[in-house]
Protein backbone atom coordinates (compact mmCIF):
# COMPACT_ATOMS: atom_id res chain seq x y z
CA UNK A 1 0.00 0.00 0.00
CA UNK A 2 1.77 2.89 -1.12
CA UNK A 3 -0.85 5.23 -0.17
CA UNK A 4 -0.82 4.76 3.40
CA UNK A 5 2.43 4.77 5.74
CA UNK A 6 3.59 1.81 8.02
CA UNK A 7 1.76 3.20 10.94
CA UNK A 8 -1.26 4.07 8.86
CA UNK A 9 -1.49 0.24 7.41
CA UNK A 10 -0.78 -1.23 10.55
CA UNK A 11 -4.25 0.07 11.33
CA UNK A 12 -6.22 -1.88 8.86
CA UNK A 13 -4.14 -5.36 8.44
CA UNK A 14 -3.76 -5.41 12.60
CA UNK A 15 -7.29 -6.25 13.02
CA UNK A 16 -7.60 -8.57 10.16
CA UNK A 17 -5.64 -10.94 12.53
CA UNK A 18 -3.58 -10.37 15.15
CA UNK A 19 -5.87 -7.85 16.94
CA UNK A 20 -9.34 -9.19 15.52
CA UNK A 21 -12.48 -7.64 17.66
CA UNK A 22 -14.11 -10.61 17.68
CA UNK A 23 -11.23 -13.33 18.72
CA UNK A 24 -8.76 -11.24 20.60
CA UNK A 25 -10.54 -8.06 21.77
CA UNK A 26 -13.83 -10.80 22.44
CA UNK A 27 -16.23 -7.57 21.20
CA UNK A 28 -19.49 -8.29 19.07
CA UNK A 29 -19.75 -11.59 20.45
CA UNK A 30 -23.72 -11.41 20.70
CA UNK A 31 -24.24 -10.13 16.95
CA UNK A 32 -21.64 -12.88 15.83
CA UNK A 33 -24.34 -15.44 17.33
CA UNK A 34 -27.21 -14.04 16.36
CA UNK A 35 -27.07 -13.49 12.68
CA UNK A 36 -24.31 -16.23 11.34
CA UNK A 37 -27.08 -19.16 10.56
CA UNK A 38 -26.62 -17.76 7.27
CA UNK A 39 -23.58 -16.71 4.97
CA UNK A 40 -26.23 -14.13 3.61
CA UNK A 41 -26.94 -12.24 6.77
CA UNK A 42 -23.28 -12.66 7.52
CA UNK A 43 -22.46 -10.78 4.36
CA UNK A 44 -24.70 -8.14 4.96
CA UNK A 45 -24.37 -7.58 8.40
CA UNK A 46 -20.33 -7.51 7.54
CA UNK A 47 -20.66 -4.30 5.05
CA UNK A 48 -23.14 -2.53 7.01
CA UNK A 49 -20.63 -2.36 10.31
CA UNK A 50 -18.05 -1.16 7.68
CA UNK A 51 -20.39 1.71 6.37
CA UNK A 52 -21.29 2.44 10.30
CA UNK A 53 -18.03 2.46 12.09
CA UNK A 54 -15.59 3.88 9.25
CA UNK A 55 -18.14 7.55 9.76
CA UNK A 56 -19.35 6.93 13.08
CA UNK A 57 -15.10 6.87 13.83
CA UNK A 58 -14.99 9.96 11.44
CA UNK A 59 -17.32 11.96 12.90
CA UNK A 60 -16.74 10.70 16.98
CA UNK A 61 -12.87 11.98 16.04
CA UNK A 62 -14.27 15.15 14.23
CA UNK A 63 -16.21 15.90 17.63
CA UNK A 64 -13.75 14.38 19.85
CA UNK A 65 -12.23 17.39 21.55
CA UNK A 66 -15.71 18.96 22.17
CA UNK A 67 -17.82 16.02 23.95
CA UNK A 68 -18.07 17.15 27.42
CA UNK A 69 -16.16 13.76 29.47
CA UNK A 70 -19.26 13.09 31.35
CA UNK A 71 -21.47 12.02 28.91
CA UNK A 72 -19.39 10.87 26.07
CA UNK A 73 -21.01 7.39 26.02
CA UNK A 74 -24.62 9.05 25.20
CA UNK A 75 -23.08 11.26 22.51
CA UNK A 76 -21.41 8.43 21.23
CA UNK A 77 -24.80 6.14 20.98
CA UNK A 78 -26.78 9.03 19.31
CA UNK A 79 -24.19 9.55 16.52
CA UNK A 80 -24.66 5.59 15.87
CA UNK A 81 -28.37 5.83 15.66
CA UNK A 82 -28.26 8.88 13.76
CA UNK A 83 -26.24 7.63 11.32
CA UNK A 84 -28.17 4.38 11.41
CA UNK A 85 -31.53 5.74 10.89
CA UNK A 86 -30.28 7.96 7.97
CA UNK A 87 -28.97 4.93 6.20
CA UNK A 88 -32.68 3.04 7.13
CA UNK A 89 -34.70 6.19 5.76
CA UNK A 90 -32.96 6.90 3.01
CA UNK A 91 -32.68 3.68 1.45
CA UNK A 92 -36.51 3.00 2.63
CA UNK A 93 -37.34 6.27 0.20
CA UNK A 94 -34.61 4.87 -2.59
CA UNK A 95 -34.37 1.27 -2.11
CA UNK A 96 -36.89 -0.13 -0.78
CA UNK A 97 -35.79 -3.67 -1.39
CA UNK A 98 -32.04 -3.23 -0.11
CA UNK A 99 -33.92 -1.99 2.79
CA UNK A 100 -36.19 -4.90 3.19
CA UNK A 101 -33.31 -7.22 3.57
CA UNK A 102 -31.19 -4.54 6.53
CA UNK A 103 -33.94 -3.44 8.32
CA UNK A 104 -33.82 -6.32 10.94
CA UNK A 105 -29.67 -5.21 11.34
CA UNK A 106 -30.44 -2.03 12.24
CA UNK A 107 -31.52 -2.64 15.61
CA UNK A 108 -28.20 -5.29 16.01
CA UNK A 109 -25.89 -3.06 14.59
CA UNK A 110 -26.64 -0.08 16.81
CA UNK A 111 -26.34 -2.34 19.90
CA UNK A 112 -22.49 -3.72 17.97
CA UNK A 113 -19.96 -3.22 21.31
CA UNK A 114 -17.90 -3.19 18.82
CA UNK A 115 -19.07 0.24 16.87
CA UNK A 116 -18.80 1.60 20.88
CA UNK A 117 -15.58 -0.59 21.90
CA UNK A 118 -13.76 1.18 18.80
CA UNK A 119 -15.01 5.03 19.88
CA UNK A 120 -14.34 4.57 22.92
CA UNK A 121 -10.89 3.21 22.86
CA UNK A 122 -9.86 4.92 19.52
CA UNK A 123 -11.67 7.34 17.90
CA UNK A 124 -11.69 9.60 20.99
CA UNK A 125 -7.85 10.04 20.87
CA UNK A 126 -6.89 10.13 17.00
CA UNK A 127 -7.20 12.08 14.14
CA UNK A 128 -10.21 11.68 11.63
CA UNK A 129 -7.70 9.70 9.00
CA UNK A 130 -6.52 7.14 11.49
CA UNK A 131 -9.71 6.81 13.06
CA UNK A 132 -11.63 5.98 9.36
CA UNK A 133 -8.33 3.62 8.62
CA UNK A 134 -9.50 2.12 12.70
CA UNK A 135 -13.08 1.66 11.54
CA UNK A 136 -12.33 -0.10 8.00
CA UNK A 137 -9.82 -2.34 9.55
CA UNK A 138 -11.65 -3.31 12.79
CA UNK A 139 -15.03 -3.46 10.97
CA UNK A 140 -13.47 -6.08 8.17
CA UNK A 141 -11.66 -7.96 11.31
CA UNK A 142 -14.69 -8.44 12.45
CA UNK A 143 -16.77 -9.31 9.19
CA UNK A 144 -14.53 -11.83 8.06
CA UNK A 145 -15.06 -14.12 11.15
CA UNK A 146 -18.69 -13.44 10.78
CA UNK A 147 -18.25 -14.86 7.48
CA UNK A 148 -16.32 -17.89 8.44
CA UNK A 149 -18.53 -18.85 11.34
CA UNK A 150 -21.37 -18.22 8.81
CA UNK A 151 -19.96 -20.42 6.11
CA UNK A 152 -19.47 -23.41 8.29
CA UNK A 153 -22.68 -22.96 10.04
CA UNK A 154 -24.58 -22.94 6.67
CA UNK A 155 -22.75 -25.30 5.17
CA UNK A 156 -22.92 -27.52 8.15
CA UNK A 157 -26.43 -27.20 9.39
CA UNK A 158 -28.99 -26.86 6.63
CA UNK A 159 -26.69 -28.40 3.90
CA UNK A 160 -26.31 -24.68 1.63
CA UNK A 161 -24.15 -22.31 1.06
CA UNK A 162 -25.56 -18.18 0.26
CA UNK A 163 -29.44 -20.96 -0.34
CA UNK A 164 -27.77 -22.81 -2.83
CA UNK A 165 -27.63 -26.38 -1.97
CA UNK A 166 -24.24 -27.58 -2.59
CA UNK A 167 -24.24 -30.99 -0.64
CA UNK A 168 -27.75 -32.37 -2.61
CA UNK A 169 -31.23 -32.83 -1.37
CA UNK A 170 -31.71 -33.61 2.79
CA UNK A 171 -35.23 -34.96 2.04
CA UNK A 172 -35.33 -36.35 -2.00
CA UNK A 173 -31.54 -38.13 -0.50
CA UNK A 174 -29.26 -37.03 -2.99
CA UNK A 175 -25.57 -35.97 -3.36
CA UNK A 176 -23.96 -37.25 0.11
CA UNK A 177 -27.46 -37.29 1.81
CA UNK A 178 -27.26 -40.90 -0.37
CA UNK A 179 -24.90 -41.87 1.96
CA UNK A 180 -26.19 -41.60 5.31
CA UNK A 181 -25.02 -38.07 5.49
CA UNK A 182 -27.45 -35.65 7.74
CA UNK A 183 -27.30 -32.09 8.36
CA UNK A 184 -26.76 -31.18 12.09
CA UNK A 185 -29.44 -28.86 12.94
CA UNK A 186 -27.27 -27.88 16.10
CA UNK A 187 -25.19 -25.90 14.04
CA UNK A 188 -28.24 -23.33 13.34
CA UNK A 189 -28.58 -22.85 17.21
CA UNK A 190 -26.65 -20.07 19.11
CA UNK A 191 -24.40 -22.08 21.12
CA UNK A 192 -22.97 -23.80 18.29
CA UNK A 193 -21.88 -20.27 16.68
CA UNK A 194 -19.85 -20.11 20.13
CA UNK A 195 -18.00 -23.34 20.00
CA UNK A 196 -17.64 -22.36 16.42
CA UNK A 197 -15.96 -18.91 17.26
CA UNK A 198 -13.98 -20.72 20.48
CA UNK A 199 -12.54 -23.43 18.01
CA UNK A 200 -11.42 -19.88 15.51
CA UNK A 201 -9.73 -18.62 18.62
CA UNK A 202 -7.98 -22.36 19.49
CA UNK A 203 -6.78 -22.18 16.08
CA UNK A 204 -5.38 -18.65 16.09
CA UNK A 205 -3.84 -18.76 19.09
CA UNK A 206 -2.28 -22.30 18.39
CA UNK A 207 -0.56 -20.95 15.90
CA UNK A 208 0.52 -17.87 17.06
CA UNK A 209 1.33 -18.51 20.73
CA UNK A 210 2.08 -14.99 21.34
CA UNK A 211 -1.77 -14.12 21.38
CA UNK A 212 -2.26 -16.21 24.64
CA UNK A 213 -2.80 -14.33 28.03
CA UNK A 214 -0.68 -15.05 30.66
CA UNK A 215 -2.25 -14.94 33.76
CA UNK B 1 -10.88 25.05 25.58
CA UNK B 2 -10.30 21.13 26.40
CA UNK B 3 -10.55 22.12 30.47
CA UNK B 4 -13.91 23.85 30.63
CA UNK B 5 -15.58 20.79 29.06
CA UNK B 6 -15.96 19.43 32.36
CA UNK B 7 -17.74 22.08 33.37
CA UNK B 8 -22.03 21.13 34.30
CA UNK B 9 -23.13 24.16 32.01
CA UNK B 10 -20.88 23.22 29.55
CA UNK B 11 -21.88 19.31 29.85
CA UNK B 12 -25.74 20.74 29.46
CA UNK B 13 -25.56 23.53 26.75
CA UNK B 14 -23.41 20.63 24.73
CA UNK B 15 -26.28 17.73 25.04
CA UNK B 16 -29.03 20.27 24.39
CA UNK B 17 -27.36 21.57 21.05
CA UNK B 18 -27.07 18.09 20.21
CA UNK B 19 -30.41 16.90 20.56
CA UNK B 20 -31.43 20.30 18.59
CA UNK B 21 -29.53 19.56 15.65
CA UNK B 22 -29.79 15.38 15.78
CA UNK B 23 -33.74 15.98 16.24
CA UNK B 24 -33.73 18.58 13.02
CA UNK B 25 -31.83 16.59 11.03
CA UNK B 26 -34.36 13.29 11.42
CA UNK B 27 -37.37 15.53 11.77
CA UNK B 28 -36.06 16.87 8.77
CA UNK B 29 -35.16 13.96 6.59
CA UNK B 30 -38.38 12.03 7.95
CA UNK B 31 -40.90 14.71 6.87
CA UNK B 32 -39.34 15.02 3.00
CA UNK B 33 -39.14 11.56 2.61
CA UNK B 34 -42.63 10.43 3.90
CA UNK B 35 -44.12 10.28 1.04
CA UNK B 36 -41.99 8.60 -1.40
CA UNK B 37 -41.97 5.78 1.85
CA UNK B 38 -45.35 5.51 1.85
CA UNK B 39 -45.80 5.39 -1.68
CA UNK B 40 -43.41 2.25 -1.48
CA UNK B 41 -45.43 1.01 1.29
CA UNK B 42 -48.39 0.60 -1.25
CA UNK B 43 -46.31 -0.85 -3.73
CA UNK B 44 -44.95 -3.14 -2.03
CA UNK B 45 -49.02 -4.31 -0.35
CA UNK B 46 -49.82 -4.57 -3.90
CA UNK B 47 -46.72 -6.96 -4.84
CA UNK B 48 -47.78 -9.13 -1.74
CA UNK B 49 -51.00 -9.56 -2.32
CA UNK B 50 -50.31 -10.55 -5.79
CA UNK B 51 -47.49 -12.54 -4.72
CA UNK B 52 -50.25 -14.82 -2.52
CA UNK B 53 -52.70 -15.23 -5.42
CA UNK B 54 -49.55 -16.77 -7.77
CA UNK B 55 -48.81 -13.28 -9.70
CA UNK B 56 -44.93 -13.18 -9.19
CA UNK B 57 -41.76 -13.41 -11.11
CA UNK B 58 -40.22 -16.74 -9.40
CA UNK B 59 -37.23 -18.14 -10.12
CA UNK B 60 -36.78 -21.96 -9.55
CA UNK B 61 -36.21 -20.97 -5.62
CA UNK B 62 -36.14 -17.33 -5.64
CA UNK B 63 -38.92 -14.93 -4.22
CA UNK B 64 -39.50 -12.22 -6.98
CA UNK B 65 -42.52 -9.47 -7.09
CA UNK B 66 -44.13 -8.12 -10.26
CA UNK B 67 -41.86 -4.69 -11.05
CA UNK B 68 -42.92 -2.05 -9.37
CA UNK B 69 -43.40 -0.67 -12.65
CA UNK B 70 -46.61 -2.37 -13.75
CA UNK B 71 -47.69 -3.31 -10.32
CA UNK B 72 -50.54 -1.01 -10.39
CA UNK B 73 -51.58 -2.36 -13.60
CA UNK B 74 -51.57 -5.94 -12.63
CA UNK B 75 -53.12 -5.07 -9.66
CA UNK B 76 -56.26 -3.98 -11.51
CA UNK B 77 -56.39 -6.46 -13.69
CA UNK B 78 -56.26 -9.45 -11.63
CA UNK B 79 -57.82 -8.16 -8.52
CA UNK B 80 -61.83 -8.33 -9.47
CA UNK B 81 -63.43 -7.38 -6.28
CA UNK B 82 -62.09 -5.73 -2.67
CA UNK B 83 -64.74 -6.30 0.42
CA UNK B 84 -64.35 -4.67 3.39
CA UNK B 85 -66.32 -7.09 6.10
CA UNK B 86 -67.73 -5.20 8.86
CA UNK B 87 -70.17 -8.26 10.48
CA UNK B 88 -72.23 -9.82 8.25
CA UNK B 89 -72.32 -7.01 5.87
CA UNK B 90 -69.79 -6.84 3.14
CA UNK B 91 -69.38 -3.71 1.27
CA UNK B 92 -66.99 -3.60 -1.82
CA UNK B 93 -64.53 -0.70 -1.62
CA UNK B 94 -61.84 -0.14 -4.02
CA UNK B 95 -59.18 0.93 -1.61
CA UNK B 96 -60.06 -1.77 0.74
CA UNK B 97 -55.94 -2.72 0.54
CA UNK B 98 -54.92 0.72 2.15
CA UNK B 99 -56.98 -0.31 5.85
CA UNK B 100 -54.27 -0.63 8.46
CA UNK B 101 -54.80 -4.21 10.35
CA UNK B 102 -52.87 -2.90 12.93
CA UNK B 103 -55.26 -0.06 13.32
CA UNK B 104 -58.26 -2.41 13.06
CA UNK B 105 -56.87 -4.44 16.06
CA UNK B 106 -55.96 -2.08 18.14
CA UNK B 107 -59.31 -0.52 17.66
CA UNK B 108 -61.30 -3.88 17.74
CA UNK B 109 -60.53 -3.90 21.62
CA UNK B 110 -63.29 -1.37 22.16
CA UNK B 111 -65.91 -3.30 22.17
CA UNK B 112 -68.41 -1.00 20.61
CA UNK B 113 -65.93 -1.22 17.63
CA UNK B 114 -67.20 -2.61 14.62
CA UNK B 115 -63.77 -3.75 12.83
CA UNK B 116 -63.35 -3.97 9.18
CA UNK B 117 -61.91 -6.77 7.74
CA UNK B 118 -60.65 -6.11 3.90
CA UNK B 119 -60.58 -9.17 1.86
CA UNK B 120 -59.97 -9.19 -1.76
CA UNK B 121 -61.14 -11.07 -4.36
CA UNK B 122 -59.07 -11.45 -7.33
CA UNK B 123 -59.19 -13.73 -10.48
CA UNK B 124 -55.48 -15.97 -11.81
CA UNK B 125 -56.57 -18.57 -14.98
CA UNK B 126 -59.94 -19.10 -14.30
CA UNK B 127 -59.76 -19.94 -10.33
CA UNK B 128 -61.42 -16.99 -7.70
CA UNK B 129 -59.23 -16.68 -5.21
CA UNK B 130 -59.83 -15.01 -1.75
CA UNK B 131 -56.97 -12.84 0.16
CA UNK B 132 -56.93 -12.72 3.57
CA UNK B 133 -54.60 -10.43 5.13
CA UNK B 134 -53.27 -11.57 8.64
CA UNK B 135 -50.77 -9.81 10.87
CA UNK B 136 -49.28 -11.17 14.41
CA UNK B 137 -46.23 -11.62 16.70
CA UNK B 138 -42.97 -12.90 16.04
CA UNK B 139 -40.18 -13.14 18.37
CA UNK B 140 -38.94 -9.66 18.30
CA UNK B 141 -41.44 -7.62 16.41
CA UNK B 142 -44.58 -7.92 14.04
CA UNK B 143 -45.12 -10.67 11.50
CA UNK B 144 -47.65 -10.26 8.68
CA UNK B 145 -48.84 -12.01 5.20
CA UNK B 146 -51.23 -12.74 2.89
CA UNK B 147 -53.16 -15.59 2.47
CA UNK B 148 -54.91 -16.87 -1.04
CA UNK B 149 -57.99 -19.33 -0.63
CA UNK B 150 -59.98 -20.76 -3.42
CA UNK B 151 -64.06 -21.34 -2.65
CA UNK B 152 -63.58 -24.82 -1.16
CA UNK B 153 -61.02 -22.97 1.62
CA UNK B 154 -58.01 -24.43 0.65
CA UNK B 155 -54.86 -22.85 0.60
CA UNK B 156 -53.69 -21.86 -3.10
CA UNK B 157 -50.76 -19.49 -1.97
CA UNK B 158 -49.47 -17.50 1.07
CA UNK B 159 -46.83 -14.62 1.56
CA UNK B 160 -45.33 -13.85 4.31
CA UNK B 161 -43.28 -11.08 6.12
CA UNK B 162 -41.88 -10.00 9.08
CA UNK B 163 -40.02 -6.76 10.50
CA UNK B 164 -36.94 -7.85 12.43
CA UNK B 165 -37.08 -11.51 12.76
CA UNK B 166 -33.81 -13.10 13.47
CA UNK B 167 -31.41 -13.48 10.54
CA UNK B 168 -31.12 -17.05 8.92
CA UNK B 169 -33.86 -18.15 11.07
CA UNK B 170 -37.05 -16.58 11.74
CA UNK B 171 -36.72 -14.14 9.13
CA UNK B 172 -36.95 -17.95 6.38
CA UNK B 173 -40.74 -17.42 7.21
CA UNK B 174 -40.35 -15.79 3.96
CA UNK B 175 -38.38 -17.89 1.72
CA UNK B 176 -39.86 -20.24 -0.89
CA UNK B 177 -39.43 -23.40 1.24
CA UNK B 178 -41.64 -22.37 4.30
CA UNK B 179 -44.34 -20.31 2.37
CA UNK B 180 -44.56 -22.81 -0.73
CA UNK B 181 -45.49 -25.93 2.04
CA UNK B 182 -48.14 -24.22 2.59
CA UNK B 183 -49.80 -24.84 -1.18
CA UNK B 184 -52.90 -27.24 -0.82
CA UNK B 185 -53.28 -27.13 2.59
CA UNK B 186 -57.01 -27.30 4.26
CA UNK B 187 -58.02 -25.23 6.84
CA UNK B 188 -61.25 -26.90 7.58
CA UNK B 189 -61.89 -30.18 8.85
CA UNK B 190 -65.77 -31.08 8.09
CA UNK B 191 -66.70 -27.66 9.19
CA UNK B 192 -64.69 -27.10 12.35
CA UNK B 193 -62.02 -24.38 11.71
CA UNK B 194 -58.62 -25.87 12.21
CA UNK B 195 -55.54 -23.48 10.71
CA UNK B 196 -52.49 -24.45 9.94
CA UNK B 197 -50.08 -25.12 12.77
CA UNK B 198 -45.89 -24.55 11.59
CA UNK B 199 -45.34 -28.02 13.52
CA UNK B 200 -41.79 -29.53 14.50
CA UNK B 201 -41.57 -33.78 14.02
CA UNK B 202 -44.77 -33.84 12.00
CA UNK B 203 -43.36 -36.83 10.06
CA UNK B 204 -44.01 -35.25 7.39
CA UNK B 205 -41.12 -33.22 5.92
CA UNK B 206 -42.10 -33.46 2.44
CA UNK B 207 -45.77 -32.19 3.42
CA UNK B 208 -47.72 -35.24 1.62
CA UNK B 209 -50.06 -34.91 3.63
CA UNK B 210 -52.54 -31.80 3.08
CA UNK B 211 -55.42 -32.43 4.97
CA UNK B 212 -53.27 -32.62 8.52
CA UNK B 213 -53.51 -29.01 8.92
CA UNK B 214 -49.49 -28.76 9.54
CA UNK B 215 -46.66 -27.65 7.67
CA UNK B 216 -43.36 -28.34 8.74
CA UNK B 217 -41.93 -25.64 11.14
CA UNK B 218 -38.05 -23.99 10.37
CA UNK B 219 -35.27 -25.41 12.52
CA UNK B 220 -34.28 -22.95 15.23
CA UNK B 221 -37.20 -20.34 14.81
CA UNK B 222 -39.62 -21.78 17.06
CA UNK B 223 -41.66 -18.32 18.54
CA UNK B 224 -41.43 -17.51 14.76
CA UNK B 225 -43.57 -20.37 13.88
CA UNK B 226 -46.01 -19.92 16.75
CA UNK B 227 -46.25 -16.89 15.67
CA UNK B 228 -47.25 -18.17 12.14
CA UNK B 229 -49.67 -20.54 13.55
CA UNK B 230 -51.21 -18.14 16.30
CA UNK B 231 -51.88 -15.34 13.66
CA UNK B 232 -53.52 -17.82 10.90
CA UNK B 233 -55.54 -19.08 13.84
CA UNK B 234 -56.83 -15.71 15.27
CA UNK B 235 -56.78 -13.91 12.14
CA UNK B 236 -58.40 -16.02 9.61
CA UNK B 237 -61.15 -17.47 11.81
CA UNK B 238 -62.45 -13.93 11.74
CA UNK B 239 -62.88 -14.35 7.69
CA UNK B 240 -64.04 -18.29 8.19
CA UNK B 241 -67.98 -17.47 8.54
CA UNK B 242 -68.00 -15.33 5.65
CA UNK B 243 -65.85 -17.46 3.34
CA UNK B 244 -68.35 -20.47 4.40
CA UNK B 245 -70.77 -18.66 2.79
CA UNK B 246 -69.02 -19.03 -0.58
CA UNK B 247 -68.47 -23.17 -0.14
CA UNK B 248 -72.09 -23.98 -1.25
Amino acid sequence: MGLLSKKDAKLITDPLADNNPITIQVLGICSALAITAELKASIVMAISVVFVLAIGNVVISLIRNIIPSKIRIIVQLIVVATLVIIVDQVLKAFAYELSKTLSVFVGLIITNCIIMGRFEAFALANGPWRSFLDGIGNSAGYGIILIIVGFFRELLGSGTLLGIKVLGDPIEKTGVYAYGYENNGFMLLAPMALITIGIIIWVQRSRNTALIEHN
Amino acid sequence: MAKNTDSNLYTILFASGMVLIVGTLLAFLATSLKEKITENKRIEKQQNILYAMGINENGESSVEFVSKNIVGAEFSKYITKQLVITGTDAVEDPNAYLIDIKKEATDAKNPNYNRRLPLFIGEKDGVTLYIVPVRGKGLWDAIWGYIALDNQLIVQGVYFDHAAETPGLGSNIKERFFMDDFKGEHILDGDTFKGITAAKGNADPKNMNKTDFQVDAIAGATITGDGISAMIKKDLRMYVPYLKTLKQ
